[in-house]
């Protein structure tokens, strides 16, 4: 089995060091190719570790040393348990669907191979991530994920957009990975390893102020991953980058990061209850948030990212609750269904010419028939209609919710739930029904290769079945793992009161946004112009509160660094010794005039300072010992 | 009045800072030669009446070494400055400037 879990980890790493090669020549289709089929393959192995699991074993293996130092022993290890296996899944679905996808998204670009080289690394790094059996090779792979999003986020490096909003991405994570570096250095001081194992098993013998502790910092470095509030200003901006790469990594795997390391790290937040009731309200409060600036944004991907970003806030309050298996579960299903909505954006795009406003779309649903039915697929998934994947995952958290008692919570995610469906609706309603917008911009849309379409047909797929046939054997098995707690409402009226109503306030959310957008749009100046709708259009202006906040005043700074101690002080102090050295020389070059005569005359000069010299010194040496006798 | 080691040593100094002045001065490479002659040889007599002072043969043997080596020395000296007289028919010190800096 392990030479499974090798072929699995590595043969990303193959994809992308083969496109790799071809990096700075023109396009050529065998790099993506190449490293769509090593994908799937990986994909294969993972399935095939899938079963192996799923029959109760696990497979852990010690790969090499990597840190050998004193008491400090850290191998390259890796491990395949009931929860990376999930993970490991995730990835590999996705990653392999995206990579088909993109060979015909990224078809016209001119960094082909560039791109495929990227993304192929990044699923390396994101099965190094999952797999690794200590902490500190899960830090590595969330670097390296945060490396491969940079690369991705900016990989249209002419727009300066793109440099910032990749920039602004990797900064941001750069402050929590620091605070979750700090956590697992904690980990280290107190226990002495870092294998899962070893610290699990002793986590409970610390004072509970440390578990504390670690609990908080390396639930710091989940909300950068993850891009909680009030480290998500990221997370939109990063829709600079292709809209693949915004599948893969901008909403089924790396964001999703930071809800695995709470769910890996179960044994630790089960200590400290406070630190998880925060990490659920912090949930709640993102997924309320983020769905609010969903309402009225008019980026089809901006508002498919604060969707995701609402979802994640699901499920922290899951993973916070203590229901570390609904979190996983709810990962898995959202994987599916959102890599599936942003795929079907990327072949609006495609058709509308890079237009991102769904207000000058319209119509599509004729021309686009396959993307107009898996695009609704995915939003009737996430607003969570039976028997959709949604239904069964998100619907469970707000079960979870009611029976831990925590009633504000549970209010907060259903109110979400509504918004959830009525944006996803809007967008539906907008792109696909109504007038055609866009032929006053004289664009005439087109559907996406066929490929393509087959490629994202297992999305669908998934996306329909995923809660229904899953959910009860990945019960079996994560549960070995992960605490198995049932989730059940005793009283049956009160279980079909509250599922029915949900189903329906999601369902009148559903026909409000169809009847408000799907035949003519009236724009409401009114309200536009009204005090919630600038809020929300503005992001609650946090970016420009962070903009006056944080980087104009260290910009200031730096300037002030650049023009007062930079150029004033370094450089002077540089320059001068050189100036000084230059014109010593440029004064004496004329001593070297080639006359015999005048050289010999300083050698004379030189003599008599020498002897002048080694006299003076012996006199002052004799004077000091004489005195020291 | 006895000659004692003071009047050496005077001796060799007022030699020295001859010799000196002279290579600082002369403009003629064959002076030159000379100058550095009296330097040598002020150095000689130095070194033979500290020795007879000291009553150790040490520097009588070096005043020896650079007898030899001073008579070597003008022996190359002069091949070369006979060379160059045949090339240039001057023998000024002011002309030779081809090492300039």
């Amino acid at each position: 089995m392990e030479i499974y879990l090798y072929i699995a980890l590595f043969a990303p790493l193959a994809g992308s060091l083969f496109s790799a090669l071809f990096g700075a020549s023109p396009k050529t289709s065998v790099t993506g190719i190449v490293a769509s089929g090593l994908l799937f393959i990986s994909f294969v192995s993972s399935a095939i570790l899938l079963n192996y699991v799923m029959m109760g074993h696990t497979v852990h293996v010690e790969m090499m040393t990597w840190i050998a130092a004193g008491d400090l022993y850290i191998p390259f290890g890796f491990v395949v348990d009931q929860v990376s296996v999930v993970m490991m899944m995730v990835v590999s679905v996705v990653s392999t669907v995206v990579h088909i996808y993109s060979v015909g998204y990224m078809d016209h670009d001119k960094g082909f191979n560039r791109f495929f080289s990227y993304l192929s690394a990044f699923v390396f790094s994101m099965m190094v991530l999952v797999m690794s059996d200590n902490f500190l090779g899960l830090f590595i792979g969330w670097e390296g994920v945060g490396l491969c999003s940079w690369l991705l986020i900016g990989f249209w490096y002419h727009k300066e957009s793109a440099t910032w909003a990749a920039n602004e991405a990797f900064i941001m994570n750069r402050i929590a990975d620091l605070a979750m570096l700090i956590g697992i250095f904690i980990v280290y001081w107190n226990i002495g390893s870092l294998q899962y194992d070893v610290v699990f098993s002793q986590i409970a013998n610390l004072p509970m102020p440390i578990i504390t502790w670690i609990g908080i910092f390396l639930f710091i470095g989940a909300m950068g991953k993850s891009a909680q509030f009030p480290l998500h200003t990221w997370l939109a901006d990063a829709m600079e980058g292709p809209t693949p790469v915004s599948a893969l990594i901008h909403a089924a795997t790396m964001v999703t990061a930071g809800v695995y390391l709470v769910v890996r790290a179960n044994p630790i937040y089960s200590l400290i209850p406070e630190v998880g009731t925060v990490i659920a309200s912090l949930g709640a409060f993102v997924a309320m948030f983020a769905a609010t600036m969903a309402l009225v944004n008019r980026d089809m991907k901006r508002i498919i990212a604060y969707s995701t970003l609402s979802q994640l806030g699901y499920m922290f309050v899951a993973a916070g609750l203590g229901a570390y298996w609904v979190a996983l579960f709810h990962l898995m299903a959202h994987a599916f269904f959102k890599a599936l909505l942003f795929l079907g954006a990327g072949n609006v795009m495609h058709a509308m010419h890079d237009e991102l406003d769904p207000f000058k779309m319209g119509g599509l649903k004729k021309p686009m028939k396959w993307t107009w039915i898996l695009m609704t697929l995915a939003s009737v998934a996430l607003a969570g209609i039976y028997p959709l994947a949604g239904f069964f995952s998100k619907d469970l958290i707000l079960e979870v919710a009611f029976v831990e008692q925590h009633y504000v919570l549970y209010t907060v995610l259903l109110l979400t739930a509504g918004l959830t469906a009525f944006y996803s609706f809007r967008l539906v309603a907008l792109i696909f029904n109504g007038d055609e917008r866009h032929l006053e911009h004289g664009i005439h849309p087109h559907e996406a290769y066929n490929f393509m379409l087959y490629a994202m047909a297992p999305l669908g797929l998934l996306a329909v079945i995923a809660g229904m046939v899953f959910k009860t054997p990945y019960y079996e098995m994560v549960t070995h793992l992960l605490p198995a707690l049932e989730y059940h409402i005793h009283n049956h009226t009160t279980f079909w009161i509250m599922t029915i109503g949900t189903q329906l306030f999601v369902i009148a959310a559903i026909a409000y946004a169809y009847k408000k957008y799907a035949k003519a749009v009236k724009v409401d100046k009114k309200v536009e112009s009204g005090f919630f709708y600038q809020l929300l259009y503005n992001q609650y202006y946090i970016p420009k509160l962070y903009d006056e906040l944080f980087s104009k005043p260290y910009r200031e700074l730096s300037r002030i660094a650049w023009k007062q101690i930079d150029l004033k002080i370094v450089d002077a102090t540089v320059d001068g010794i050189a100036n000084v050295i230059y014109r010593t020389g440029e004064k004496t070059h004329t001593m070297q005039n080639g006359n015999l005569s005048s050289m010999l005359r300083w050698m004379v000069i030189g003599l008599v300072v020498l002897l002048v010299l080694a006299v003076a010194f012996t006199v002052g040496y004799n004077a000091v010992t004489m005195r020291a006798m | 009045m006895e000659i004692t080691l003071a009047h050496y040593l005077v001796l060799s100094g007022v030699l020295f800072s001859i010799g000196l002045i002279g290579v600082m001065r002369r403009k003629n490479l064959l002076m030159l030669f000379f100058a550095t002659e009296i330097l040598l040889n002020a150095t000689n007599i130095g070194f033979a009446a500290i020795a007879h002072y000291h009553g150790d043969l040490t520097g009588q043997m070096f005043a020896f070494f650079v007898i030899a080596i001073a008579a070597s020395e003008v022996a190359v000296g002069l091949g070369l400055l006979i060379v160059w007289y045949k090339r240039t028919g001057k023998i000024d010190l002011d002309i030779m400037t081809s090492m300039r800096g």
